[in-house]
């Protein structure tokens, strides 16, 4: 396998709201076309580290950032990035799957059109590019112009994915996609995030220890603030090198 | 024994205090209602009696003369919807534009600074600002627009946009406040700009309570007497023309608190003004229903929206 460079550096990034510290200098190189696992307690960082990468604390008040965030070699809180195209590049979900007002169309397009994509045979390809990439448009294909909200959970937190990669961005931010599904939603969004790692590199917080051992590439253990130990692979669920990993994944923490 | 006996008695005396500050507080509760019930009442006894007294025709013909037995209640209605939907249509967009700076945009000092200040505009005294929509705004209004009066329709609304605007404000930001933060970061994460996201989606998230906020910025409008009565002339003319809005104008309220005082107490003229009141009345009681029902379809559908 020919190593690529990595597509996401991140390099000793502190960053702190108000006086609480919530990242303490992490490295952490992100590898392409892969699914890479950040897992740890709650208020560990997870989130903060993903909604850095894509600039979504932009606009939270009283916060210190250091450090450098590289995305392919440049680094995105250099002066002069074009934040909002940044965003479009790494696309973000979240814990709730909140699907705006309007419907299943509207949802999904509503990037494009923000981005602003008119000729309708575009939007329509996206439309179902992007449904079928989140393993929804078998689902939904009779009923694209029903109000989002209608539809169950599962659907709306993979209708929230395909809105995402209706952007076709490079990199696909997850911030426990799947905390609020039933498992069989579960198994079909992890099936589906195994296939969308051939074309996108993804960045995932999992909802379990033992969600983050069936899907990653790589894993990053967090723990208040800090990256303890980062590794390509499985290992670290099987043969953890800290014994602080070792307790989180086999349950020994408090 | 003994005491046990004593424990008991304290026990009878704490329920006796309970049930005479129980029986207090109810009575207080129903009479406030029993208060309204009888203001509706007063209204109506004095009111009515007007409907039978003058011919439907006169009722709701153009003139009102009620020293030539002419009881035109047209030009009143008229006066007031056109200044309230004009005062509205001014404090719609200002209100809504400053609800959305001071819920999205001002940083959080501004915010501390601003919102205190919305809350003190909405305590001038109404006489206040009628006072100073008189010196200040009706000259300006005639030099600008050169017409001949100052006291014009027009001034009237933006006195009362001026008022409405707390309301509106403090409302519309509440509704702003209650859309979900993940609404805002999904929208930036699809790489919308702030300005895309709050008018693409807080905003129209935000709908119904913006609704809301202008139907009872309306109410307060419809029903405000002193700066309307000091501002719009009081001619009791038909606004139909095109530049009504730029001439003398007369509304339900500042005709009721202009007369009143000097109409013999049980006379048609004291029945016609109490009439209006019902009208008035009937208006605001039908733009607050409006607005409570937009709160409430909101509240069924449990959401947005």
């Amino acid at each position: 396998m020919v190593e690529q460079p990595p597509k996401i550096r991140i390099h000793d990034v502190s960053y702190a709201y108000g006086d609480r510290q919530a990242l303490r200098n992490v490295t952490l190189d992100v590898p392409s076309k892969a699914v890479t696992v950040l897992f740890g307690p709650a208020g560990s960082g997870k989130t903060t580290m993903l909604r850095l990468i894509n600039r979504l604390n932009d606009l939270v008040d009283n916060t210190r950032m250091s450090g450098r965030i590289l995305l392919d070699g440049q680094d995105v809180y250099a002066p002069g990035v074009d934040v909002t195209a940044l965003r479009r590049r790494v696309g973000m979900v979240f814990a709730l799957p909140l699907p705006l007002p309007g419907t299943v169309r509207e949802n999904v397009l509503y990037g494009p059109k923000l981005a602003g994509v008119r000729e309708q045979s575009r939007l329509d390809e996206a439309l179902q590019r992007s449904l079928t990439q989140a393993a929804l448009w078998d689902e939904v294909k009779d009923r694209l112009d029903d109000p989002a909200r209608a539809l169950s959970g599962g659907q709306q937190q993979r209708l929230c994915i395909a809105r995402s990669l209706a952007l076709e961005p490079e990199v696909l931010l997850l911030d426990e996609p799947t905390s609020g599904l039933d498992p069989i939603s579960t198994g079909k969004v992890e099936a589906s995030l195994l296939d969308l790692k051939k074309e996108y590199t993804i960045i995932i917080i999992p909802h379990s220890v033992q969600q983050a051992a069936r899907v990653a590439d790589c894993a990053a253990f967090f723990l208040m603030g800090e990256l303890i130990e980062y590794r390509a692979g499985r290992e670290i669920f099987t043969t953890p090198c800290d014994q602080r990993t070792e307790d989180y994944v086999t349950g020994r923490f408090g | 024994m003994e005491k046990k006996e004593s424990f008991i008695n304290q026990i009878g005396r704490a329920r006796r205090a309970e049930f005479a500050i129980e029986t207090l507080i109810r009575t207080l509760g129903f009479s406030s209602i029993g208060f309204v019930l009888l203001i509706f009442f007063f209204l109506l006894r004095e009111g009515l009696p007007v409907f039978f007294e003058v011919r439907p025709g006169n009722l709701f013909s153009t003139q009102w003369y009620p020293t030539f037995d002419l009881y035109g209640t047209l030009p009143l209605i008229l006066g007031s919807v056109l200044v309230t939907v004009t005062a509205v249509a001014i404090a719609l967009p200002l209100g809504v534009a400053t609800a959305v700076f001071v819920r999205e945009v001002a940083p959080g000092w501004a915010r501390e600074v601003l919102k205190p200040m919305i809350e003190v505009l909405a305590g001038i005294p109404s006489v206040v600002l009628g006072f100073f929509g008189m010196t200040l705004v009706a000259p300006l209004i005639r030099e600008t627009l050169r017409v001949p009066t100052g006291l014009t329709a027009f001034t009237g609304a933006l006195l009362l946009a001026y008022m409405a605007l707390p309301t509106i404000i403090s409302v519309a930001e509440d509704a702003l406040d209650a859309v979900p933060k993940g609404y805002r970061d999904a929208a930036l994460a699809m790489g919308a700009t702030r300005w895309q996201t709050i008018w693409r989606v807080v905003v129209p998230a935000a709908r119904s309570g913006i609704v809301t906020a202008v139907m009872l910025g309306m109410g307060r409008a419809i029903g405000e007497t002193m700066a309307v009565m000091m501002v719009t002339g009081n001619a009791a003319r038909m606004p139909l023309t095109a530049d009504s809005l730029l001439r003398p104008v007369r509304t339900m309220t500042a005709t009721i608190a202009a007369e009143m005082g000097e109409v013999a107490q049980g006379s048609v003229h004291y029945h016609a003004l109490f009439g209006i009141g019902i009208v008035l009345f009937l208006l605001t009681f039908l733009i607050n229903l409006a607005a409570a029902s937009t709160i409430f379809k909101k509240r069924r559908r449990g959401g947005l929206r």
